[in-house]
């Protein structure tokens, strides 16, 4: 190997600059969970100090669990996030399977209509959503939310899944038709199992606009009972813009069940973005 | 001949994505650039043909708004392309160097930013930018540079690029990752090739292996463009609906909420809000015809 590959200038230099970026990218994360966790005197006088046995206090969660909803927010972020989750994969898997199988007039036209929405964003359709969510009684309602989530993810779902499907062994289909089985049976029990990496993928890319989306609950679904934790949030803080304790510690309440999500799922986020998914 | 029976299980596999997309997607899609032409009057609906349009082109009071959130948002999109991507492009070179210890951790820490809501991101920067907080002046006193803060959140002048500069901190990860697998698909043998001929290090990366990444640097321009002509989380969580101050953050995201959705004394409407989300539409459309037909394929691809 050449020498200028292992050069130790360079890699300090490679290792201080990853470094310096990885401060910049975790330093406001710290700073608001540190100070969500301390005394209004002690958030003002020390910002960057770790909270002692002095400046410690719950004062900030205590207001949070007292006046707003979190568990009902997040219950409704759990509900639709799972739920779009559950239909992009399980509709997405059915249209990518009859994509890549069967050969029938208008297979790829099809295709290519339900590849339009990997690029047109669907809020541009919002106006008309919103007329149709209220023409349905869906207003308010958490299928609103459930709905849009899962046009919007299925696109680039079929995508994935169906240039995985592809990659299935055909004798291994055709021996299940020798044996008798349906094509439905074919799909759920021999072709879903082998892409279950591939739909991890496209479960982990949904999952965190979905989470993360602002503009879908406070357009179709702004009403208390419905509130996700993100726009319950943004409610709650912009009623206690002055109360520190309180925004820091709703900032750390939205922070934490993302932050545990991304622990567990990290390793297949990554995985799934860098195995060249989106090509 | 015989007519082949009709498989019915083909449509049973398609028609529930097809449904769902095609009512959810498709046809609110359609609806809206319908709705543009329409305008309300007297409670009834009637059509009123491109009407719409010459208002929010030709009339100043509407026309202002429109160009300058379109240009805010060109600001935007620039500021995106030349600080993101070059960044991320950076990080991923250096990522991947074969033997670098602690990659995964690195990589890890910092995709973090990009898995928060804009709600987090846009209040933990307004916190720390804050001058009463005192985070962001503090430190640059630690550094001597005290006499250049500003409330760059609270000036005309400096707040739409402060914004920019605050998604690009979020965001960094996504060119990070889609480059860093671009560069590991670079067979070995290639770099060794060029090792061979003298060629090694940063004359390497230039020139041989930036060419090989141009395409994913071309996809991840066109999933930045799409994504900053429909932002809108980031600057509401921060600014509010108005895009202060005096609207000097305002984009197209933001005037179509206000416009459609109302806020404080200005009423909702739909037809407006629909003429707005047509020329964002438009927008999008010429920047993927631009990108499909006018980049992508002229770009060379290397087959290995």
């Amino acid at each position: 190997m050449n020498k200028a590959r292992r050069n130790p200038v360079n890699i300090a230099a490679a290792h201080g600059i990853l470094i310096l970026y990885t401060v910049i990218a975790l330093f406001p994360v710290f700073v608001i969970l540190i100070n969500s966790f301390k005394t209004r005197r002690a958030i003002f006088r020390e910002p960057l100090a770790l909270p002692d046995a002095d400046s410690f206090s719950t004062v900030g969660y205590e207001t949070v669990f007292n006046q707003g909803d979190f568990f009902g927010y997040f219950q409704n972020s759990m509900i639709v996030t799972v739920a779009s989750l559950f239909f992009i994969l399980l509709f997405g898997a059915m249209a990518a399977f009859a994509l890549s199988e069967y050969r029938f007039k208008g297979n790829t036209l099809m295709g290519l209509y339900l590849a339009l929405g990997i690029m047109i964003p669907i809020r541009i359709g919002t106006v008309a959503i919103l007329e149709l969510m209220v023409d349905t009684g869906l207003v308010n309602t958490l299928w609103a939310l459930i709905l849009v989530y899962t046009a919007q993810g299925l696109p680039l779902a079929v995508f994935i899944l169906s240039e995985f499907m592809r990659q299935v062994s055909d004798d291994l289909k055709n021996a299940g038709r020798i044996d008798g089985l349906s094509e439905y049976t074919i799909f759920f029990r021999l072709v879903l199992p082998l892409v279950r990496p591939a739909m991890a993928t496209v479960a982990v890319f949904n999952m965190i606009p979905i989470w993360n989306d602002l503009w879908f609950p406070l357009i179709l679904a702004p009403a208390e009972a419905t509130k996700t934790l993100t726009l319950g949030s943004q409610v709650f803080i912009g009623q206690f813009v002055t109360d520190w304790n309180a925004v820091l510690s709703a900032l750390g309440m939205a922070i934490l069940p993302v932050m545990v999500l991304y622990v567990i799922f990290s390793r297949q986020l990554i995985r799934g973005i860098t195995s060249g998914a989106v090509k | 001949m015989r007519k082949p029976p009709i498989r019915w299980h083909i449509l049973v596999f398609l028609a529930p994505a097809v449904l769902v997309y095609t009512a959810i997607m498709i046809i609110p899609l359609f609806n809206t650039l319908r709705l543009a032409l329409f305008d309300e009057v007297d409670r009834t609906r009637v059509f009123v043909g491109l009407d719409n349009f010459r208002t929010l082109f030709g009339d100043p009071l509407w026309s202002d708004a429109f160009w300058n959130a379109l240009g805010n948002n060109f600001w935007f999109f620039l500021i995106h392309m030349l600080v993101q991507n070059p960044i991320g492009i950076l990080l991923a070179a250096i990522l991947s160097h074969p033997r670098l210890r602690f990659a995964a951790l690195y990589r890890t820490a910092i995709f973090v930013p990009t898995i928060l809501s804009f709600v987090i991101v846009g209040f933990a920067w307004k916190l720390i930018l804050s001058p009463i907080w005192g985070i962001a002046p503090g430190m640059m006193d630690a550094v001597g540079l005290d006499a250049f803060f500003l409330p760059w959140l609270g000036l005309e002048g400096t707040a739409l690029t402060t914004l920019a500069l605050i998604s690009v901190w979020q965001f960094v990860g996504i060119p990070m990752m889609l480059i860093y697998a671009a560069l590991l698909s670079i067979p070995e043998e290639i770099l060794e090739a060029g090792e061979c001929d003298g060629i090694t290090g940063a004359a390497a990366f230039w020139k041989i292996k930036l060419p090989l990444i141009l395409p994913s640097i071309g996809i991840i321009s066109i999933l930045t463009f799409v994504g900053n002509f429909n932002a809108f989380d980031l600057i509401y969580a921060a600014q509010g609906a108005l895009a202060g101050p005096n609207y000097s953050t305002d984009i197209l995201g933001t005037f179509m909420y206000r416009t459609f959705f109302g806020f404080q004394l200005q009423l909702g409407d739909p037809h407006m809000g629909s003429a707005i989300a047509s020329a964002m539409f438009a927008i999008i459309l010429i920047g993927v015809c631009i990108y499909l037909f006018g980049i992508q394929t002229r770009m060379r691809r290397y087959q290995f």
